[in-house]
C-alpha cells in the first residue's frame, strides 16, 4: 500500500483513567502483559503495508518516545518515509488533536500518499487495513469510519452511529455510555489525503474542536460517508472498567490467538527478558505472563507483565500486575491494579472489588 | 613511559574500537547433536527457552565492547544466517563494524571449503586486514557461557603475551577428555599442552577460546597453511607449535558456568541446569543475552494447566502439565498432556493426553493426541524437526521416527 499513509492520535479519555493515566496519555498505557495500547493500531497500520506513519504528540509524550523511538520495532527507522513525530507546540493553550493535524498540515500534503488512515490509539485491535482501503474505494466514499458492535452495556464515551443497508452512515451522536448492539465509532477514519487537509483546515480555521464533532457531525450532508464493520475483537479503553476488563477478556484463549498469534503480529518495543520461571511451588491458572516475571506463589485470572516476581505464599487474583513488582512472601492481592515497580511487602492483603479495582500507582511501596 | 593500556587491571575493562576483532567459528555441524543438526549448523540450535547457543558468544562481544565480530559460517548456514540478519538483535548493526558474516568463497584460482578451525581464520586473513585489529579473539560458537573479553584481554596486555587462551577447572576424572594446559604456578605462563591425555598433569582444560596478538597469528596462519601435513587446527597444530618456538603463552582462568553443548546429553543437561533453585547464571543480571526472536504475546496457561519448575517463553498456550521443562516460544500443550523433564522447541505442539518425558522435541514438531516420547537420563529420547508422531508409533530408543 504504497499510496496509504497513518496518522495516529495520542489523546483519549484521559480523566476517565486518572490514575493510570496520570504521567502517560492512553495511548502509552500498558496493556495485555506486553504492550502499550498504541501497539495496536501502529502494527495494524505498518502490518497493512503502511510505511508512513505520523504520530500527533500530545502531552506527557515521554513514554511515548521511550516506546517508539525510531520506529525500528514497527520497521519504520527508514531512509524513505517512515516514521515521524508531529508535535504540537500547543499555540494558544489549544493542545486538541486537530490543532496538533493543523499545525502539522504540510507534513500531511508534502507526502506522495493518496489516502490517509487518521487513528485513534487507544483502542485494542489488529485489522487488516487493505479491506478497509478496499471497502473505500468500492463503495466510492468520502470518509470511511470505521466501526464495530457493541458487545455489552459499558460506561465511557462512544460515539455511536446509525448506518443504513448500503454502509452509508446516515447519523452520529455522541453519547456517555455504550450500549450493547450500538454501532461504536473505533475512532479510525480513511478518506483521500485531500479531503483530510481540506476537512483538518477548514474546521480548525472555523474555530473547531474536535474533527469529529465541528468537522464531519456538523457538516454530514457535505460528505458521503460509509461505515466498515469490524467484527474482530475491539476494546476501547475509555475508562478505569473498560482498561479492567479489556486485559481479562484477553485471557480468552480465542482471543488471545485472534490478536496475537494471526499472521499479523502486534509489534511492541523488545527488551530481551529472560524466560518466565516456575518454581516448584508455582501455581498459576487462567493467566497472561510476561517474560522475567519469577513465580513461587499463585497466580489466577491475573495478567503479570515483564520482570514481575512473586514470592511463596502470594495469592494474586483477578490482578493486573505492571512492570518489575515485587510481590513479598503471603501477600494477598485480589481485583488490584499495580503501576510500575510498586512493592507489595510480605502479609499486606489489597483488594479492590470486581466494579473498582484498587489501583497502585507506579513505585508504590506498601 | 608505560604503554597505554599496559597497566590495565581486571577491574578496568574497556575496549576501544578497532583495538580486537571476534571470529566466531560457527561452521561446525555439531554431528553428536545427530538429529537436532540436520537441517541446521550447531550454533543456531535452540536452547534456553529463548535463544540459540550462539546469542552467547555474541552476546558476551556486545557485553564486553567489542563491535567488530565475524561469524565464520559453513555447514547448513542458512537459519543461521537468517537468524543473525542485519546483527540489530544484539546491537552489531553498524555503520562501521558490527557483525559480517564469511562464509567460504571462491577465487580465481578455484574455491575451498574451510578445512579446519585455523583454515577457516586463515582464509580470512583479509577480513582481519580490513578491520586492522591490534588483537583477534577467536571463539567458537559451541559453548554456554557468561564472559567479559575485555578482563582477559587486559590480562593479556599486563602479561605481554603473544597468547592467551582462556582456561577452566574441570573435574580431574574428566581431564583426560579435554586439551589440557600444563601452567607455571605463578604467573599462568604455559609450559606444556596435552590433548586428551591418559594421565593429566593438570585440569585446566582450554575452552578453545583464544586471543592473538595480529601479527603473531598472521605469521602462524601462513606457515600452517603451506604445512601439508597439518590438520590447519588450532588445538592440534597452531598452538602445540607455538609452544614449540616457545612463545609468550598465558593462561587466562575463568569461573564461572561453561558448558559444551556438542551432545544430545549435555545440550539436555544444560537445559535441565536452568531449572534449578539456583540457576548457574541469572538471565535478568547486568549481563544480558540477546536473542533474535519473532513477536510474540505472552503465554497463556488456561484454567487446568499445572507448571512447576519449568522454564516458559512468549507465545505458548499451556492447558495441560508441565514439570522440570524447558519450552521454547509458541509451543502448545493441550489438555491433560503431561510434559516432564523435557525439551519443548519452538512452534511444536503437543496435543491432549500425550506424554513426553526425558526428551527432547525439536522446532515445528507435532505429538497427537495420546502419543507417548519417553527416554530416560542417559538416553534422552529427540524428536526431530518437523516430524509428526502419532500414538501408535512406539518411543523406543534414542531417536523417534
Amino acid at each position: 500500500m504504497g499510496n496509504v499513509m497513518g496518522i495516529i492520535r495520542l489523546d483519549g479519555a484521559n480523566s476517565m483513567l486518572k490514575e493510570l493515566c496520570e504521567h502517560r496519555p492512553v495511548a502509552a498505557l500498558p496493556i495485555a502483559g506486553r504492550y502499550r495500547i498504541l501497539d495496536f493500531a501502529m502494527s495494524s497500520l505498518v502490518n497493512s503495508g503502511i510505511d508512513h506513519v505520523g504520530v500527533l504528540v500530545s502531552k506527557k509524550a515521554r513514554p511515548v518516545f521511550d516506546h517508539l523511538r525510531s520506529g525500528k520495532d514497527w520497521d519504520l527507522a527508514r531512509h524513505r518515509d517512515g516514521l515521524a513525530y508531529l508535535p504540537n507546540d500547543g499555540e494558544n493553550g489549544n493542545t486538541t488533536a486537530l490543532a496538533g493535524l493543523y499545525q502539522n498540515i504540510d507534513f500531511v500534503m508534502r507526502s506522495s500518499a493518496e489516502y490517509v488512515f487518521l487513528a485513534q490509539a487507544d483502542t485494542v485491535y489488529n485489522i487488516d487495513f487493505r479491506h478497509v482501503l478496499l471497502f473505500h474505494q468500492n463503495t466510492g466514499a468520502d470518509i470511511t469510519m470505521v466501526y464495530c458492535k457493541a458487545r455489552e452495556d459499558l460506561p465511557g464515551e462512544a460515539a455511536s452511529m446509525q448506518i443504513a443497508e448500503n454502509g452509508k452512515v446516515t447519523d452520529i451522536a455522541k453519547r456517555m455510555t455504550s450500549t450493547k448492539g450500538s454501532n461504536d465509532f473505533m475512532g479510525i477514519y480513511l478518506m483521500r489525503k485531500d479531503t483530510l487537509v481540506k476537512l483538518a483546515t477548514s474546521t480548525f480555521e472555523r474555530g473547531g474542536n474536535s474533527m469529529l464533532v465541528d468537522g464531519i457531525i456538523r457538516h454530514m450532508d457535505n460528505f458521503s460517508i460509509y461505515g466498515y464493520e469490524h467484527k474482530g475483537f475491539t476494546a476501547r479503553i475509555n475508562s478505569t472498567m473498560a482498561y479492567f476488563n479489556a486485559n481479562k477478556a484477553i485471557l480468552n484463549p480465542d482471543i488471545w490467538n485472534e490478536l496475537f498469534m494471526s499472521e499479523h503480529p502486534i509489534h511492541t518495543k523488545t527488551k530481551d527478558a529472560a524466560p518466565v520461571q516456575y518454581k516448584n511451588t508455582a501455581k498459576v491458572t487462567n493467566s497472561l505472563i510476561g517474560n522475567g516475571c519469577e513465580i513461587y506463589g499463585e497466580v489466577e485470572d491475573s495478567i503479570l507483565f515483564r520482570g514481575v516476581k512473586v514470592a511463596e505464599g502470594v495469592k494474586i487474583k483477578d490482578c493486573i500486575i505492571m512492570e518489575q513488582c515485587k510481590i513479598e512472601p503471603y501477600a494477598m492481592l485480589r481485583d488490584v491494579i499495580c503501576d510500575k515497580n510498586v512493592v507489595v511487602s510480605e502479609d499486606q492483603w489489597l483488594k479492590g472489588a470486581e466494579n473498582y479495582p484498587l489501583i497502585i500507582a507506579k513505585s508504590t511501596v506498601i | 613511559m608505560a604503554e597505554p593500556g599496559a597497566e590495565l587491571s581486571a577491574g578496568v575493562s574497556f575496549m576501544s574500537k578497532t583495538t580486537c576483532v571476534a571470529m566466531i567459528l560457527a561452521g561446525g555441524q555439531g554431528s553428536r547433536l545427530g538429529a537436532l543438526t540436520k537441517k541446521i549448523a550447531k550454533p543456531a540450535v535452540p536452547f534456553g527457552g529463548k535463544y540459540r547457543i550462539i546469542d552467547f558468544p555474541l552476546s558476551n562481544c556486545a557485553n564486553s565492547g567489542i563491535d567488530k565480530v565475524g561469524v565464520l559460517t559453513q555447514y547448513r548456514p542458512l537459519e543461521l544466517h537468517n537468524y543473525l540478519g542485519t546483527g540489530d538483535a544484539w546491537d552489531l548493526d553498524k555503520s562501521d563494524g558490527g557483525v559480517f558474516i564469511l562464509p567460504p568463497y571462491a577465487r580465481d584460482k578455484g574455491a575451498d571449503w574451510y578445512k579446519g578451525t585455523a583454515d577457516a581464520i586463515y582464509q580470512n586473513l583479509n577480513f582481519i586486514d580490513m578491520v586492522d585489529p591490534e588483537y583477534v579473539l577467536v571463539l567458537s560458537g559451541d559453548h554456554i557461557y557468561t564472559m567479559d573479553y575485555a578482563k582477559m584481554l587486559a590480562a593479556h596486555r599486563a602479561n605481554k603475551a603473544d597468547a592467551t587462551i582462556g582456561v577452566f577447572e574441570v573435574p580431574w576424572d574428566e581431564a583426560p577428555r579435554f586439551g589440557i594446559m600444563n601452567t607455571d604456578e605463578k604467573d599462568g605462563r604455559i609450559v606444556e599442552f596435552e590433548e586428551k591425555p591418559a594421565k593429566p598433569k593438570s585440569n585446566l582444560a582450554s575452552m578453545g577460546i583464544y586471543i592473538f596478538n595480529r601479527d603473531f597469528l598472521d605469521k602462524y596462519l601462513r606457515e600452517d597453511a603451506t604445512d601439508e601435513n597439518s590438520s590447519h587446527d588450532f588445538g592440534k597444530n597452531i598452538i602445540p607449535t607455538m609452544l614449540k618456538n616457545q612463545a609468550r603463552m598465558y593462561s587466562y582462568a575463568f569461573e564461572g558456568y561453561w558448558k559444551d553443548v556438542g551432545t544430545i546429553e549435555s545440550l539436555w543437561q544444560a537445559n535441565m541446569d536452568l531449572l534449578q533453585d539456583e540457576p548457574p547464571f541469572s538471565f535478568t543480571s547486568a549481563w544480558k543475552i540477546y536473542s533474535n526472536n519473532p513477536s510474540l504475546p505472552p503465554h497463556y496457561l488456561g484454567r487446568d494447566a499445572k507448571v512447576t519448575c519449568s522454564m516458559l517463553n512468549e507465545g505458548s498456550m499451556v492447558m495441560g502439565e508441565v514439570d522440570h521443562s524447558v519450552l521454547f516460544s509458541g509451543v502448545k500443550i493441550g489438555k491433560g498432556a503431561r510434559v516432564t523433564n523435557s525439551v519443548i522447541m519452538p512452534f511444536t505442539v503437543i496435543e491432549e493426553n500425550a506424554v513426553i518425558d526425558h526428551a527432547i522435541v525439536a522446532q515445528n514438531c507435532v505429538i497427537s493426541a495420546g502419543a507417548h516420547v519417553a527416554g530416560a537420563e542417559g538416553a534422552i529420547a529427540v524428536v526431530p524437526e518437523g516430524e509428526t508422531i502419532t500414538a501408535e508409533q512406539a518411543s523406543v530408543g534414542q531417536q523417534v521416527s
